[in-house]
């Protein structure tokens, strides 16, 4: 189990890095969500898996470590947040520059098609 | 007895005192801007006998002790002596421009400058902690720049001033990080301190960094060779700032603080032959330029480079006899270099230049001036009867004792003399060049003495040149005495101040220091022509080529590095991360740690298998936007479903839950970006950036792996042994957000509020891009809410409610809480937009979302507060159980209203973003029926 978890942190992480790599707003705010996806597992996965945990303080259970989750907790609306902000961000950059490129500007190099 | 801190603090407000007098006459600004001064100079005189009599003072208070550093100031013999120069030649000085300023000159602006400067050079030499003495330091460096670029219309006026900040700033620098490492080594920045614990010092293996750290402060200030240039371009400053800054005190900072640390790092080979050699050097290059300046202030300004020199030399001879000499020397270099300065500004201003080759035989126009000049001068080149005559004679005898260059030793004296015949050269110069031979030569203005009180500063000085060459023991004694007793902290050798030695070596370097000079003076016109074969190396030229050079090369890095690409940077960004992580991983050797791992099962794998292609689809269609986010939103379900797997309800109601809103923002953004993504750059990029996010998923999948199969010690113990007694909940993960770390929580839904605010601010006018129809040409559907989701929708709010307030109110012993009972509250509100559209929302709801998130951070903030009222720290919590017919036994905590905050945050930023967002897609259409 622990490597299926580790195989999907590593492809959402490659995934993730590879799509807030690209040169346009709406991939790199998909990366960015996917990224997020990788390291809240990974921040998770430290309070090692448990299944069949007690989810609340029960005798006769093992009891899961609950201060990554509470740190995943809060950095999954966080997380929420920042993806929001990145949206509005790259609407805004679109309406004010009149383009949809990270940088606020197409690249000089016609590498590129519309 | 008055406060040490007065001194500095009585000049600092003079600033204020000379700002605010502009409205008064030039003369009462001038009175006005004196007193506080004169009012210093009588503290500092009022400690006078005490310390003569060999006491110190030293008061400090506590500033920031975390870092060392005390408000010390520092009152003993050598501090005296430059206070009572500081002050001294201060007030003289703001005597002289009162009448050296014009009527087009800002007075006030220039007096406040120069007070400035003053309290600068105060805090410099009284002050004991040495970080606070670099503080200073700086200060005196940026008012001199201002003192510099006074007449900021001239071009050589702000080149000047920047070249010297420039110099001194640099030197400022590095001597800060030698105060840092003398700090490192003693364990205190206080100069008691530090001074008693010079063989700590000179032992540590930082020695040789301290050192040539500090020399580099000291050598800059001080204009020594090869950093002497920016002085004689400081001259373009107005005159009594060169008499001031240039001669009597700034670039005395850097002796001073020579002197100053010489207990502490003087007294070793390094010393001797870095501070000798720079000394000698300078003493040399400058009285031989000084010669050939025509320029009446360039003159002096080599001059007064050659005469620092002159004091380093003897503080590097590591001989308590040289640092008395070089004590000496200070006060009588200040003396008459000042009133030189003086003369010649009044020069300039009488006769509207400067350049010798037209300045001829005014001792027909001003013989006053002349005289006072004249005298001097001579004092300048070491005439007997005058001050000049008796620390020259000190430096040769010292010259003459040097031993440490073995068989080379006669080099010293020899090169002393010589530098001595030039300094005779030019100050011959200065006096026949000026004041006869021939007749003024196409002068601007008539020659003719300066108002009566111009010259009453130069008088002084003047006089005090003559009082000290001749009767040394009544004048000067005391003060040397118990300004060289505190430069060495210890007893000073015998020394003798008297005229008349007898016949000795000493005297017959002066004899032919005084004839040679004569002979050089004689051939002057062969020396000339000599010197005019040399091309002009213009300092300033290089200075500047140089500075060119660094800011090309750092605008080249800054360009590579920068290049306004976000891609670049992202790119630069992991790389680093990837880095920093691969390398410790290959030093790995057990990837599979001792824990025992889970069995697999067979959902587990069909999961996993789901998740892996759509994450798959997202990465090969993220250019088809639809496809790519609906294959996002199953990444996100899964995810939810593995949180829910081990054992974390809380996560996966809050991962659902967030899930759904993003996936809503995510469709409403659509909207507004192009509806086609356009392609990626390159192939080669594309492999690049494939590269790169394999090596580092990757990486993080190894790290994941060992990190999961490695035993854990968790700082958890304490959170689940006291979650129930101490925080009276047993849902631990959300007593940790409300109560152990509620702290944490408070500041993260503070960051979420700022975030909605924030997009809320960039929505607000922005200026839409809106297609109105899609690709295809097809307009938009202008269908009405579909009636079966706006029914449905409808009934499903009060459930959805009761849903989340059930959730928000067993948060604290069952999973839930107020995060996730917040989310569910927006999902259902939004839901209500979706299903009937922005108007009919606004027509029903006055909630108002800023308001909203404020009332959610105040609950927070008010709850944490709270606990101030009962004598305990910010966000303690306070829970007890109580029983009530018909319901039963209940829990009330304070942790339940502190989640209410959080639960009202999350509402608000959530709908503030989501809601206005909405709005937008609404209102925007261009054929928007009512």
């Amino acid at each position: 189990m622990e490597l299926l978890i580790s195989l999907i942190i590593g492809l959402l992480t490659a995934v993730g890095v590879f799509l807030v790599l690209r040169g346009r707003t709406f991939p790199v705010v998909l990366g960015l969500t996917v990224l997020s996806y990788a390291v809240n597992l990974f921040i998770f996965s430290a309070g090692r898996l448990v299944i069949d945990g007690a989810a609340v303080l029960k005798s006769g259970l093992a009891t899961p470590d609950p201060v990554p989750q509470a740190l995943v907790l809060t950095a999954i609306v966080i997380g929420f947040a920042m993806t929001a902000f990145a949206v509005i961000l790259a609407i805004r950059a679109r309406a004010d520059l009149g383009n949809d490129h990270v940088d606020g500007r197409l690249p000089e190099q016609s590498g590129e098609q519309k | 007895m008055l406060n040490l801190f007065w001194i500095p603090l009585l000049t600092l407000i003079g600033v204020f005192v000379s700002l605010s007098a502009n409205r008064v006459s030039r003369t009462a600004c001038a009175y006005a801007t004196a007193a506080l001064p004169a009012a210093a100079l009588a503290i500092v005189i009022s400690y006078a006998p005490s310390v003569l009599d060999g006491e110190h003072f030293v008061e400090q208070f506590e500033w920031i002790p975390a870092v060392g550093l005390e408000l010390a100031f520092r009152l003993d013999g050598f501090a005296l002596l430059f206070a009572l120069l500081i002050l001294g030649i201060g007030l003289l000085v703001i005597l002289y421009a009162r009448y050296y300023l014009s009527e087009q000159d800002n007075m006030p602006r220039f007096y406040a400058m120069l007070i400035l400067f003053m309290t600068a050079m105060l805090g410099i030499v009284l002050s004991e902690n040495l970080i606070q003495l670099w503080l200073f330091w700086e200060l005196t460096s940026i008012s001199s720049f201002l003192l510099i670029s006074f007449w900021n219309h001239k071009s050589e006026a702000r080149k000047g001033a920047r070249m010297a900040l420039t110099i001194t700033g640099m030197g400022g620098l590095a001597l800060f990080a030698g105060i840092l490492l003398i700090g490192q080594v003693v364990g205190s920045f206080n100069l008691t301190d530090v001074l008693a614990q010079g063989d700590l010092i000179r032992g540590s293996e930082l020695y040789p960094y301290i050192l040539v750290l500090v020399l580099l402060g000291a050598f800059t200030k001080s204009a020594q060779f090869p950093f002497h240039f920016w002085l004689p371009h400081a001259m373009a400053a107005p005159t009594p700032v060169s008499a001031y800054l240039h001669s009597a005190t700034m670039v005395k900072a850097g002796i001073f603080l020579m002197a100053r640390l010489y207990p502490a790092l003087a007294g070793t080979d390094m010393w001797f032959l870095i501070v000798t050699l720079t000394g000698l050097a300078t003493l040399l290059v400058g009285a031989y330029m000084a010669l050939f300046k025509h320029d009446l202030k360039g003159l002096l300004a080599y001059s007064t480079i050659s005469h620092l020199g002159l004091i380093t030399l003897l503080l590097g001879l590591n001989s308590k006899l040289a640092a008395v000499a070089a004590t000496f020397h200070i006060i009588n270099h200040a003396t008459f270099k000042a009133s030189l300065f003086m003369a010649a500004g009044i020069i300039d201003h009488e006769t509207g230049s400067r350049d010798m080759r037209k300045l001829n035989g005014l001792w027909r126009y001003m013989p006053h001036t002349a005289m006072l000049a004249m005298v001097a001068a001579l004092a300048m080149a070491g005439v007997p009867l005058l001050n000049g005559f008796l620390s020259k004679e000190m430096f040769f005898a010292e010259t003459l004792q040097q031993g440490s260059l073995g068989a080379l030793s006669w080099i010293l004296p020899v090169l002393a003399t010589v530098a001595g015949i030039f300094s005779v050269a030019y100050s011959l110069r200065f006096i026949h060049d000026v004041f006869f031979n021939g007749e003024p030569i196409n002068l601007p203005k008539t020659p003719h003495e300066p108002p009566r009180y111009m010259k009453i500063p130069v008088e002084i000085l003047v006089a005090l040149c003559f009082v000290v060459g001749i009767a040394p023991g009544l004048v000067v004694a005391e003060i040397l005495h118990s300004a060289a007793t505190s430069l060495l902290q210890g007893e000073t050798p015998y020394y003798s101040l008297a005229i008349w030695h007898g016949f000795n070596f000493p005297l017959l370097m002066s004899f032919i220091a005084l004839l040679g000079g004569i002979v050089v003076y004689a051939t002057r016109k062969q020396l000339f022509e000599f010197q005019a074969q040399f091309p002009e190396r213009d300092a300033k030229a290089i200075f500047d080529q140089n500075i060119k050079r660094i800011v090309d090369a750092a605008t080249r890095i800054y360009g590579t590095l920068e290049n306004g690409s976000l891609q670049r940077y992202t790119m630069l960004f992991i790389l680093s991360v990837a880095l920093f992580t691969t390398v410790p991983m290959t030093k790995l050797i057990n990837l599979e740690g001792a824990r025992p791992l889970l069995p697999v099962d067979g959902i587990s794998i069909v999961a996993t298998i789901i998740l892996v292609v759509s994450t798959l689809v997202t990465l090969i269609w993220h250019r088809k936007r639809m496809i790519a986010l609906i294959a996002v939103s199953v990444v996100g379900l899964i995810v939810s479903l593995i949180f829910a797997r081990f054992s974390a309800p809380d996560l996966a109601l809050t991962q659902l839950s967030v899930e759904v809103v993003t996936v809503i923002l995510l469709m409403l953004a659509l909207f507004f970006l192009p509806q086609v993504t356009a392609k990626a750059a390159s192939p080669s990029s594309v492999v690049r950036d494939l590269g790169l996010a394999t090596l580092i998923g990757g990486v993080m999948a190894t790290i994941s792996y060992a990190m999961m199969t490695h035993p854990q010690t968790s700082i958890a113990d304490f959170f689940i042994a006291n979650s129930k007694t101490g925080g009276g909940g047993t849902n631990v993960v959300n007593v940790i957000l409300v109560d152990f770390r509620g702290f944490d929580t408070f500041g993260e839904i503070t960051v979420l509020g700022i975030a909605g605010l924030g997009i809320y601010k960039l929505i607000a006018r922005m200026k839409l891009f809106m297609p109105s129809a899609d690709l295809n040409g097809i307009p938009w559907s202008n269908d009405h809410h579909p009636m079966m989701l706006a029914t449905v929708s409808r009934a499903l709010l009060p459930l959805a409610l009761l849903v989340s307030a059930y959730i928000f109110l067993r948060g604290h012993n069952l999973p839930g809480g107020g995060f996730i009972a917040g989310l569910v509250t927006a999902v259902a509100l939004i839901l209500q937009y979706i299903a009937n559209g922005v108007d009919f929302m606004r027509e029903r709801s006055k909630l108002n979302y800023q308001w909203l998130i404020s009332v959610g951070l105040i609950i927070a903030g008010a709850t944490g507060m709270g606990s101030w009222l009962f004598g305990y720290p910010f966000l303690s919590s306070w829970f007890d159980y109580f029983y009530l017919p018909g319901i039963g036994k209940f829990e009330l905590a304070s942790a339940m209203l502190f989640d209410l905050g959080v639960y009202l945050t999350v509402i608000g930023s959530t709908l503030l973003i989501l809601g206005n967002l909405g709005a937008l897609t609404t209102h925007a259409r261009p054929e928007e029926s009512k």
